[in-house]
């Protein structure tokens, strides 16, 4: 034989492994039968994630390499998207095309009720039902019909951010407690040169947020719940909502050309124009540290940040405790081998919480995480959030991207002055009725 | 281009005896099979059958990442209420009127506009080709970046705005943000990008006007401004239509210069257009099936329109070119 024919058969085999390859590719969308922890065929997990920029990235790459370590046939892809090309475009079309990854971002409300009900998740109750129980009620939003299809691993509240600094320019000694309060400050920051607050209505979602929260104070427990199981928005105080934030808007509490700034991009952004100093408070989620810190010139978050809950409305309908909040979990795809559970229960372990908290990205979820937290700020998030009676998950989330679509539009339209408080709760009604 | 070309070359066999004839038909099939085969298999792939499905889609009620499945529910099935839908909602009106908006004032203000530099830069003048250069710079540029160059230049205390101030003016509007001017704002951009291609096409078209007939006017006694208006403009007359043509396709597709110039909630109340309110509602609202249905719309509202402009407008410009085929 010579070195030709060597040469030529050597190409052969490698084109008959490389095909072997794909095929196999092909087929490791099904679910493997028999894989297992102990030591048996190898088992690749891909893990899509919106981490993208900060401490996150590094965390989770962290995890899955550990992970690898701990189970030496598993092999995990982990991949950060950016949040709303992955929630939007990328998890939908990878589920319709029936080639999911194993692991993913799992959105609670209307979404995980969609993935549900079309056979697209992996029932996780029987799997790791401790991980479930360590993080408590916080679950509820990602369980269907009892069923739990997803475990957040931050959860939080939402509340105002605001410069310390300002607040004792403007005199106001005391954060506001009582929506009145809120509206002297506002008062009071205007007369001391300061725009009071910033809001990302670019995005449509941060001004809808104080619709939310009008809401929030103005609908009973029961009137939220059946609204998001039934989308029954018949109680008068969907409308009472728009109403209030109606007559908030009156004060002319935002800055200038609000209706085009966006949330979270650039020093023009609302966040930006907080940690600048350009402005003094910002409602906004729990998140909102970590975005102040990539959006400031030295890339730390400001010192001078303090954080308030929105203030009790004295006199409403609505359960004073009752607070807004969201998170974010995973789950994992119908078709993902078994080790995607343990994977996901290590990701949801005391010790990677703990080290979650103590990069400062957000609120754990495992109730014995929290003392780690290291952030002033995200303790305060963590109290108000384990003084509440009821966490209401954002409204655009709970309804579903239909209905929360609609709603939003309508607010932004209320806000911008050419649309009724009637017409917000018009408009969610003709999109439920849509579907 | 929407009408069906003929594919058949013009060229006959000539006079050969008849069998060969069938045999260089059969080789002359094979070639253009061979040829266009390819780029047809292509064309039908990514732009007939996508055409087709949206059709298709538009008739069901479909979720964000639906499958076949959803398809074969007859309760998804919803014939045409998403037209319906569309066709009585204010937002989709109101993207329409925006599209035609933007239409007419281009026809009326970039195209006069477009004339009168380019019988300037037509004549002799010193530095014409830096000129000419400099507005066809815009054009070069991609839109998305274009966009956002102009996006960063405009917020309320901006670039733009601070030149504005220092001139005197005190206090300038956020020209992205207020939607009372937002569309506007859109439209003076969209010309600063497109003006400088109308340019070019007209300085085109002033090329193949004859020295003589101007030559001949002026013996005549005609003045400059006579000149022009009985001679020059007519016989600019075909590339006036063509460039029209382009300008009103242009204008009901437009979607990267507002998608990503303005913020969505600013878009939503004064800049929608319907691509743009295509994509919101398709994709960012979980809406396919209504997303089709304003695609579907959409498409027939550009080939309406663009046939009755080649019907009426370009007949003699296109006679024997698209619309009738081989003469």
């Amino acid at each position: 034989m010579n070195s030709r024919t060597t040469a030529r058969l050597a190409a052969v085999g490698a084109a008959a492994a490389v095909g072997a390859l794909a095929l196999a590719g092909c087929a490791g969308g099904s679910p493997s039968p028999s894989g297992s922890a102990d030591g048996g065929e190898q088992v690749t997990i891909t893990w899509w994630h919106n981490a993208t920029s900060g401490p996150m990235p590094e965390v989770w790459q962290e995890v899955a390499e550990e992970f690898m370590a701990a189970h030496p046939n598993v092999i995990v892809e982990q991949t950060g998207y950016q949040n709303e090309e992955l929630q939007r475009t990328l998890i939908p079309n990878a589920l319709a095309a029936g080639d999911p990854p194993d692991l993913f971002q799992v959105w609670p409300g209307g979404e995980i009720r969609d993935q549900v009900a079309n056979g697209y998740l992996m029932p996780l109750d029987d799997l790791i039902p401790d991980t479930i129980a360590s993080v408590g009620a916080t679950v509820g939003p990602w369980q269907v019909d009892g069923q739990t299809y997803g475990i957040p691993f931050t959860f939080g509240i939402e509340g105002f951010w605001y410069n310390t600094d300002h607040f004792a320019t403007a005199g106001i000694t005391e954060v506001p407690e009582t929506l009145d309060d809120l509206k002297d400050a506002v008062e009071k920051l205007r007369a001391a040169g300061i725009t009071p607050i910033a809001v990302g209505a670019g995005d449509r979602w941060p001004a809808a947020h104080w619709w939310y929260q009008f809401a929030l104070h103005s609908c009973s427990v029961e009137t939220l719940q059946e609204a998001a199981a039934t989308f029954n928005f018949d109680d008068p105080c969907w409308v009472d909502a728009g109403v209030q934030l109606q007559e908030f808007m009156a004060i002319n509490p935002f800055q200038e050309g609000f209706l085009g700034t966006p949330a979270q991009q650039g020093a023009g952004s609302s966040a930006g124009l907080v940690a600048n100093g350009q402005a003094a408070m910002e409602l906004m989620g729990h998140w909102n540290a970590g975005v102040m810190g990539g959006l400031t010139p030295d890339e730390t978050v400001p010192e001078f940040l303090g954080w308030f809950p929105f203030p009790s409305i004295p006199g409403s309908a609505g359960d004073p405790t009752a607070t807004l909040g969201g998170g974010d979990g995973f789950g994992c795809s119908a078709s993902a081998p078994p080790e995607c559970a343990e994977l996901l229960a290590y990701i949801m372990s005391e010790d990677v919480q703990k080290r979650f908290a103590a990069s400062g990205s957000g609120i754990p979820t495992v109730t014995s995480a929290v003392d780690s937290l290291e952030d002033p700020n995200l303790k305060l998030v963590a109290e108000g959030l384990a003084n509440s009676s009821y966490v209401q998950l954002w409204f655009d989330t709970e309804f579903g991207t239909t209905v929360g679509n609609a709603m939003n539009e309508g607010i932004i339209n209320l806000i911008s002055g050419s649309g009724t408080p009637e017409d917000v709760v018009q408009r969610m009604k003709d999109a439920a009725a849509t579907l | 281009m929407t009408s069906p070309t003929t594919v058949g070359p013009a060229v006959s066999a000539g006079p050969t005896p008849a069998p060969r004839k069938r045999r260089g038909d059969g080789r002359k099939w094979a070639e253009i099979a061979l040829f266009a085969g390819p780029a047809l298999i292509v064309f039908i792939g990514f732009v007939i059958v996508p055409v087709v499905l949206a059709a298709v889609y538009s008739f069901f009620n479909l979720p964000a990442g639906f499958r076949w499945e959803h398809l074969a529910d007859p309760e998804r099935f919803r014939g045409i209420d998403n037209y319906v839908r569309a066709l009585t909602t204010p937002e989709f009106l109101r993207a329409i009127g925006n599209n035609f908006t933007i239409l007419a004032l281009s026809l009326i203000i970039q195209g006069p506009l477009a004339i009168a530099i380019a019988l300037l830069l037509n004549r002799r003048l010193r530095g014409q080709s830096i000129f000419r250069l400099l507005i066809f710079v815009p054009y070069v540029l991609a839109e998305v970046i274009a966009g956002l160059a102009w996006k960063l230049l405009l917020p309320p205390n901006g670039g733009v705005n601070a030149i504005l101030r220092s001139l005197g003016w005190e206090n300038p509007p956020a020209w992205l943000a207020d939607p009372s001017v937002a569309l506007w704002t859109i439209f003076a951009i969209l010309t600063w990008k497109y003006l400088g291609f109308a340019i070019l096409i007209m300085l085109a078209g002033l090329q193949g006007v004859p020295e003589e007939l101007s030559e001949a006017a002026a013996i005549d006694g005609a003045g400059w401004w006579k000149t022009q208006w009985y001679i020059t403009l007519p016989l600019l007359g075909p590339t006036i239509r063509i460039w029209a043509f382009l300008s009103i396709i242009g204008s009901l597709q437009v979607f990267d210069m507002v998608w990503v110039t303005v913020a969505p909630s600013v878009r939503g109340i004064a800049t929608e257009t319907m691509a743009t309110y295509m994509i919101q509602q398709g994709q960012f609202a979980g809406q396919p099936g209504y997303g089709s249905a304003i695609a579907v719309i959409l498409f027939v509202i550009s080939l309406v329109v663009a046939l009755v402009y080649q019907r009426f407008a370009m007949r003699r410009d296109l006679a024997g070119a698209i619309t009738s085929g081989v003469r």
